[in-house]
């Protein structure tokens, strides 16, 4: 197994952390401070093909293998999670599922315009009372003529406030249970379709997270994706595919901490000597950047099992499980180094502790990755 | 109008440490980067192909590893890029490598405008580009923050110590850029994989752009480097402390000690 990044990979990591650094680094302490959606941040990464790197370049992409993507979202990771997200919910969860499932009619009408970065999009799926239990959705979808009218209500959707594009999932068969679940393109104008309230988050802030609303929303046939009955799949699959977006996102916001750690670490003074000569801190840092690496490897491995096998449920729940928890003790541990001050705002550490929680909580829990990779084992 | 964009690969000089003991540069494990003013020549030259048409050839000499570097135009917007690539080129000062360049001009033969950046953050000599245009009789405007093409012509906004001159000169010409010129863009994902995948940079020895040999290289070279060295550091200041008469008096024995003043 080759670890070596390839020469486009190397490429795509450069640009992504110089653009970090200089584009997203200065303006991640506002965006999480105002809450405020970096709506044009969001649209110069689309240009430079940020928003859809796996679509295939006749729909608009890049066409770039999965472990490039990865890559770029660490970078991204490293200066704001908010943005990452933005940026893997854009990739992962709108431009892979219509990539994978929608008709040539579809995927030329919608996704040159996500993966050139002119229009945003979101994936909803989660609701009030589904939430780990996908399978339990009420929203309704009821066909009608030539359209399906839609009710119900999806919370927590990222990128809602600014999406013009939702990939969003109904039951047409409430007598099925998840087998009635099925997928559908929503355009934000869509008369009965709007933006409830948006959600005031304790990390990932700015990345547009808000309620769905569909009140008695037309929706044409021909914006059923795949077929009727199919959502729970392609839902499932979408997440297959997004853990590994998030598990990216994880190992760059613990990078990050390990950064700004080692940085405060050589620079704080206690006892006549910088606190990074204390065995205290210098395990804490070894511990860190060997749980990174460990990390980084898993969602490598998971990348490239997407890109060339045709199961990764797997491999991208182990990357999302251990990433996503390492996280939350590199962040701990980068507070820790800190002492005082990284319990204030005035320090970077402040809001990764805060962004590193929710890799845990969204596109599956840790313990839905636990029942997925048990689920493989225990047949 | 037909652009022919010089660029150098540089250490990255925010990057580099010098070893105290050899006083030379420690180059193992730093990042080569494109130098930053050709990126600025590189910006300027896209700008001007997108206002203009036309076609961008990168020239660089150097060896197989700069490649890199021109992959990276390519994926800013350029067209074509040339590596000239040869043990003979070695050890050139800027009037070998001026020479060079010209050469490989000429060879390429068809262009409206020779750009690059004003001097390589690894050198700073600034020389390169107006020796080149010596050696083509070329035009030239050194110090450009501003390009404007009128017809046949250039107009160029040219920055000197206590302001800035407009000169207006005839294609073909070359000019030189500064950082102010403007903000060099981020290559797209998508050129980055074409830069990898498709690009095909064709290498030229001296033979084949017709250096004479006498001209190029170590050989061809005016000027040759002594010796590269670190200027000592400094050693830590001293505090005179006490009344005032007292440290005069400690101040005139410390420079009579340093021979400084005798009396």
């Amino acid at each position: 197994m080759d670890l070596k990044l390839s020469k486009e990979q190397e490429m795509i990591r450069q640009m992504a952390r110089e653009f970090a650094d200089k584009e997203i680094e200065p303006l991640a302490e506002d965006i999480d401070k105002s809450h405020k959606y970096p709506i044009d941040l969001a649209m110069k990464m689309g240009k430079l093909g940020f928003m859809g790197m796996m679509v295939e370049p006749a729909f608009g992409g890049a066409g770039t293998d999965t472990v490039s993507y990865t890559i770029a979202i660490e970078e991204i990771s490293r200066a704001s999670a908010a943005v990452a997200i933005i940026m893997s919910v854009c990739n992962s969860l709108v431009c892979y599922p219509l990539q994978k499932n929608a008709n040539e009619a579809q995927k030329k009408k919608y996704l040159p315009d996500i993966a050139t970065g002119k229009k945003i999009g979101a994936f909803a799926l989660t609701e009030p009372s589904a939430g780990t239990d996908a399978g339990a959705q009420q929203t309704i979808a009821v066909k009608k003529d030539n359209e399906y009218i839609l009710n119900g209500s999806k919370i927590f959707i990222t990128n809602a406030t600014n999406a013009e594009t939702f990939i969003l999932f109904a039951l047409t068969d409430k007598t099925k249970g998840a087998k009635g679940i099925s997928a559908f393109i929503i355009e934000k104008g869509f008369p009965g379709f709007s933006i409830g309230t948006v959600e005031e988050l304790m990390g990932i802030r700015g990345s547009g997270q808000a309620e769905v609303v569909m009140d008695n929303c037309h929706v044409p046939a021909e914006n059923l994706l795949g077929a009727e009955g199919a959502g729970f799949g392609i839902a499932m699959g979408t997440l297959d595919s997004g853990r590994i977006g998030v598990a990216a996102q994880s190992v760059g916001i613990a990078q990050a901490a390990l950064d700004e750690a080692c940085k405060y670490a050589m620079e704080r003074e206690q006892f006549g000597k910088p606190i990074g000569k204390f065995q205290a801190i210098q395990w804490m840092v070894a511990d860190m950047a060997t749980e990174i690496e460990a990390a980084r490897l898993l969602v490598r491995r998971a990348a490239q099992a997407k890109d060339t096998q045709k199961k990764f449920s797997s491999e991208a729940a182990m990357a999302k499980l251990y990433a996503s928890e390492m996280v939350m003790r590199a962040t701990t541990k980068a507070v820790q180094i800190h002492g005082g001050y990284g319990y204030t705002k005035d320090y970077k550490v402040e809001r990764l502790i805060r962004d590193a929680k929710i890799t845990e909580i969204y596109e599956g829990t840790s313990e839905v990755q636990r029942m997925v990779i048990s689920g493989g084992l225990l047949k | 109008m037909d652009i022919i964009c010089f660029i150098k690969q540089v250490p990255d000089t925010t990057d580099v440490k010098i070893d105290p003991k050899t006083g030379t540069l420690i180059r193992e494990g730093v990042p080569s980067i494109i130098n930053p003013e050709d990126k600025n020549a590189i910006e300027a030259a896209v700008q001007l192909k997108e206002k203009h048409g036309g076609k961008i050839t990168v020239v660089s000499m150097g060896p197989p590893q700069a490649e890199d570097a021109m992959r990276e135009a390519y994926a800013m917007g350029v067209d074509e890029c040339i590596l000239l690539c040869d043990r003979a080129f070695a050890g050139a000062d800027t009037l070998a490598t001026s020479y060079t360049l010209a050469m490989a001009v000429k060879f390429i033969g068809k262009y409206d405008l020779v750009i690059s950046g004003r001097q390589a953050i690894d050198g700073d000599t600034a020389q390169i580009g107006p020796q080149v245009a010596e050696f083509l009789k070329l035009p030239q405007v050194t110090y450009a923050r501003d390009i404007k093409v009128d017809g046949k012509k250039i107009i160029v906004e040219r920055v000197l110590e206590d302001g800035y001159e407009v000169i207006e000169a005839q294609m073909p010409c070359l000019v030189t850029c500064i950082k102010e010129m403007n903000k060099p863009r981020y290559p797209t994902v998508s050129r980055i994989l074409k830069a990898c995948k498709e690009l095909k940079i064709p290498y030229m020895t001296a033979a084949q752009i017709n250096c004479e040999k006498s001209r190029i290289g170590l050989e061809g070279s005016a000027t040759g480097v002594k010796r590269t060295f670190a200027p000592e550091p400094k050693g830590l200041g001293v505090q005179l402390k006490g009344k005032t008469e007292d440290v005069v008096k400690q101040l005139v024995k410390h420079l009579e000690t340093d021979n400084i003043i005798n009396r």
